[in-house]
């Protein structure tokens, strides 16, 4: 393998997450708001009002401006994994491509096809096909999210696939599996319902601001309706989502699980972590205590892990120094193991080479032995396998108390609605004014666990970042990491002030 | 069903089915070359606004086409995938920059407040029209030409070039295939605008349109001359016995003869390409597209069956000859082929109702009242 400098590797990492948090910042609101439009759209079809066509074309112009930038950034993330990520693309091309591909030839088609038709074939096609095309493009856009959450879940939980020594490769041999793994499942399940969230919240926002104007009252009222309670049913699937998404993690990646909840030594009967602060000079290893305080529900963690009551659930310290107790292997073990196969790795492929192919087969069979931890032969320390445990808990804890408050303020909304009261309470509207910023924090949060609490892994236990990233030379990836910042920012800016003229125009104008 | 086919033969497939959708991509070009032609064809605000309403239509298929080109090479040739990419740095990296603001440009163009102005974005198209195309081109023209890198036991690759990439530019045979696809993108835009934009009091319009058909088919053609002339003078890539790459006198001349096909889709693609500018400027045709558009596919599936058929190497290494990539060292498992033949059953359901739709919006051409009083980019 080629050696990487591990400032590149930093670099990639950030160009990525840079571009990935970016794209994640308008994306959500796409898949979301698309159904909204959909739902908007279908209630002025079925009652032919012409106010909620109006109201349609209106959350439509904000939907496009949105949907443009989304496109823009979304095409860097897919060449990326070739630019930056090229060992990476080999090793499991195989796999990650193919949900790729599958997305562009199912969804974005879809998506592309009939997005003209939603927004220039008011006058060209019928009403009814008119219709069909915005739920096209809804289902659509929710299908491109599936794939690449396919591909993420699969990147979270390897599963269905057979590492090839000849080709040094990772290589598909259930598809099935890689479809319909449970990680696969929660990660597309609550990442769309969490979409559905923040769009509704978009659209709160916005209506709330109206209200507070006191302009175009009638039509934020019929958009609260319909976003609250699309919000409200989907911020209480996001709950039950995110548990499973809990379980999942509980199995496939106990580390991500102990650093999310701070939790150093494992417990029987562990107790979750509703809020606290760590304490900054806790390292794995040692004896101080990882808060500085802290408050717990005791017990509910095995529970919500393990689905049993009183259960173990391993913590950091377990998963690197090993727990023989309970029956956890700990990194150093496998690093050894790793290592070693790592070095049959090698010389298997120096004895095809030469071809001997004695020297060859015997490699080969001590490799198989091994093979399994041939991830864990590429780290350094056992330390490394654990990822910033501060960035991953907070991220957390900010996201589930997010994520609670939210169906709370649908449902308050809905409350002062139905009274006929919701534009007397100049208390609850300035909230609903900052929604959107706290549904788009709780977002960010999310895939902060995700993507953080995973390192240093690019496939979880199989393959370190560190042996995944282009040995492209750390000043070029430094240069177009500043390209993409300057970009971005220019194209936030124009994003946003067109956004805020377009709300100030207001439904009229469309 | 495809499950009993050989490896070789799924190999070949998605070689071509990769080809297919890069080929339609090179028709779909009619967005980025309509693009570079919005400031020399359309002298107000009424001819600016047709120009980027009809093509605004349509430039997301051509964008999505793309991604499924990127998509479909990943998922069949993820060597090739991590070569290049990973390899050819620079050339990717700006061709995705034209992209990224290509694809900001047709919604934020006009709306009031847009920061940047109307003229940045408009210069944001013809830059994606222009640079990215030529780009592409050159990248593509390595196909033949070669680029500089090695892969090591592991499938590693190291770019021997300090310009990762970018010095595909800095050739004569890759510019010009370059250059002929940002003149051939842009006679398609002149048709593909011709045909649906009603003209009716905008004669002058029109006759600007036929005009920068003729004169952009006259500077294609010399690059296109070039090109192919090199090509079959060329020493090539090919695939001797144990897989062993080996350099081939006449290698694509040889392709071409060995497979009548091939250089029937290469000739009947030039003879419709012609006949499309024929009909578009001398029998003042709207519907030149159709002919220079399928012509244009054909020669695109030619060149890319030149590159990787035959026992071809289609991304040949400069400095290690055996480090060179084929359809069969660089391609996904059996299996995952396999999968992606039963996905790629879906591909004429997809291009069914892509033509549908087309079909449904462009049925009325696009009217000077349709952009100034209805929703319009």
């Amino acid at each position: 393998m080629i050696d990487v400098d591990i400032s590149l590797v930093n670099w990639s990492r950030a160009q990525f997450a840079l571009t990935a948090m970016y794209h994640w910042v308008f994306v959500p609101l796409t898949l979301g708001l698309s159904f909204l439009c959909a739902f908007f759209e279908s209630i002025y079809v079925r009652t032919g009002d012409e106010k909620w066509k109006s109201l349609t074309r209106f959350w439509m112009t904000l939907f496009g401006i949105n949907f443009a930038i989304g496109v823009a950034t979304g095409i860097i993330l897919e060449f990326q994994f070739g630019t930056n990520w090229s060992n990476y693309s080999w090793m499991v091309g195989d796999i990650f491509g193919a949900p790729l591909a599958i997305e562009g030839i199912f969804a974005f088609f879809l998506e592309a096809t009939f997005f003209a038709v939603m927004f220039f074939g008011w006058n060209r096609v019928s009403k009814g096909f008119h219709l069909f095309s915005t739920w096209m493009v809804a289902v659509g856009s929710n299908l491109s999210a599936l794939w690449i959450l396919v591909a993420n879940g699969w990147m979270q939980d390897p599963v269905g696939m057979v590492f090839n020594p000849e080709t040094v490769r990772f290589e598909m041999e259930n598809f099935w599996a890689v479809l319909f793994s449970p990680t696969a499942v929660a990660k597309f399940t609550h990442t769309t319902s969490s979409a559905f969230v923040l769009a509704s919240l978009f659209v709160l926002t916005i209506s709330s601001w109206y209200l507070i104007k006191r302009k175009h009252q009638e039509m934020a009222k019929r958009s609260i309706v319909v976003a609250s309670i699309f919000g409200l049913l989907a911020s209480v699937y996001v709950g039950y989502t995110g548990d499973e998404s809990a379980f999942t993690v509980s199995s496939s990646q106990p580390m991500k699980l102990a650093a999310i909840e701070g939790l150093y030594e494992g417990e029987e009967s562990a107790g979750l972590v509703v809020a606290g602060m760590l304490n900054p000079a806790k390292n794995p290893g040692d004896d101080l205590d990882p808060f500085l305080f802290e408050m717990k529900i005791p017990g509910l963690l095995s529970i919500l892990a393990n689905r049993e009551p009183g259960s173990f659930v391993p913590g950091i310290d377990d998963l690197v120094y090993g727990n023989e107790a309970q029956g956890v292997m700990g990194v150093d073990d496998k690093m050894k193991l790793g290592q070693t196969a790592v070095a049959d790795l090698a010389a298997y492929k120096e004895a095809r080479r030469d071809g001997d192919a004695g020297a060859a087969e015997a490699a080969l069979v001590r490799f198989g032995e091994n093979s399994e931890y041939l991830g864990y032969g590429y780290l350094r320390t056992p330390e490394e396998a654990v990822p910033p445990v501060a960035i991953s808990f907070y991220a957390f804890h900010v996201m589930v108390a997010l994520g609670s408050f939210f169906p709370i303020l649908f449902l308050v909304y809905l409350f002062f609605l139905f009274r006929g009261k919701l534009e007397e309470q100049r208390w609850l509207l300035p909230v609903g004014l900052v929604s959107l910023l706290l549904g788009a924090i709780a977002q960010q949060s999310g895939w902060v666990v995700a993507e953080v609490g995973r390192q240093p892994w690019a496939i979880q236990g199989m393959m370190p970042v560190s042996v995944a990233t282009t040995n492209v030379g750390v000043g070029n990836v430094q240069t177009t990491f500043f390209m993409f910042v300057g970009l971005f920012t220019l194209l936030f800016i124009a994003e946003v002030k067109i956004m805020l003229k377009q709300i100030s125009i207001g439904p009229e104008g469309h | 069903m495809f499950g009993n086919l050989e490896y070789t033969t799924l190999q070949q497939i998605w070689w071509l089915l990769c080809s297919v959708v890069g080929s339609l991509f090179l028709f779909l070009n009619f967005v980025q070359g309509g693009q570079t032609l919005l400031c020399q064809v359309a002298k107000n605000d009424l001819e600016k606004s047709l120009v980027v309403n009809s093509l605004g239509r349509k430039w997301e298929l051509a964008f999505t086409t793309l991604v499924l080109f990127g998509g479909a090479l990943f998922a069949a040739f993820p060597k090739f995938y991590a070569t290049s990419f990973g390899g050819a740095y620079w050339v990717w990296m700006i061709i995705l920059f034209t992209f990224i603001i290509q694809a900001v440009s047709y919604e934020y163009r006009k709306k009031p407040d847009n920061f940047l102005g109307t003229r940045t974005y408009e210069m944001f198209l013809f830059i994606n029209g222009s640079l990215g195309l030529l780009l592409i081109g050159a990248a593509v023209a390595t196909f033949f030409s070669g680029s500089n890198f090695t892969l090591n036991l592991y499938n590693q690759v190291t770019w021997n070039h300090p310009l990762l990439g970018l010095e595909a530019a800095f050739s004569l045979f890759n510019l010009s295939l370059g250059f002929f696809l940002v003149f051939n993108a842009r006679v398609l835009g002149g048709m593909y605008l011709l045909n649906n934009i009603d003209f009716t009091e905008l004669d002058v319009f029109q006759g600007r349109l036929r005009r920068a058909v003729w004169i952009n088919f006259c500077c294609a053609l010399p690059f296109l001359l070039y090109v192919l002339i090199s090509l079959l003078l060329r020493k090539g890539y090919g695939i001797g016995d144990n897989g062993v790459i080996e350099l081939v006198a006449y290698k694509y001349l040889g392709n071409l003869l060995a497979m009548p096909l091939v250089l029937g889709l290469l000739l009947t693609g030039l003879i419709l390409v012609i006949l499309s500018v024929w009909l578009t400027v001398y029998r003042t045709s709207f519907r030149g597209i159709w002919p220079g558009g399928l012509g244009t596919v054909l020669v695109g599936l030619s060149l890319f069956s030149l590159a990787g058929l035959n026992q071809t190497a289609f991304y040949p290494s400069l400095t290690d000859l055996q480090s060179s990539l084929t359809i069969y060292n660089a391609s996904s498992s059996q299996y995952t082929l396999t999968v992606m033949t039963y996905v790629a059953l879906m591909i004429p359901l997809v291009l069914a109702y892509i033509a549908y739709v087309w079909r449904q919006m462009d049925g009325k051409k696009l009217t000077a009242r349709e952009v100034t009083e209805e929703e319009s980019y």
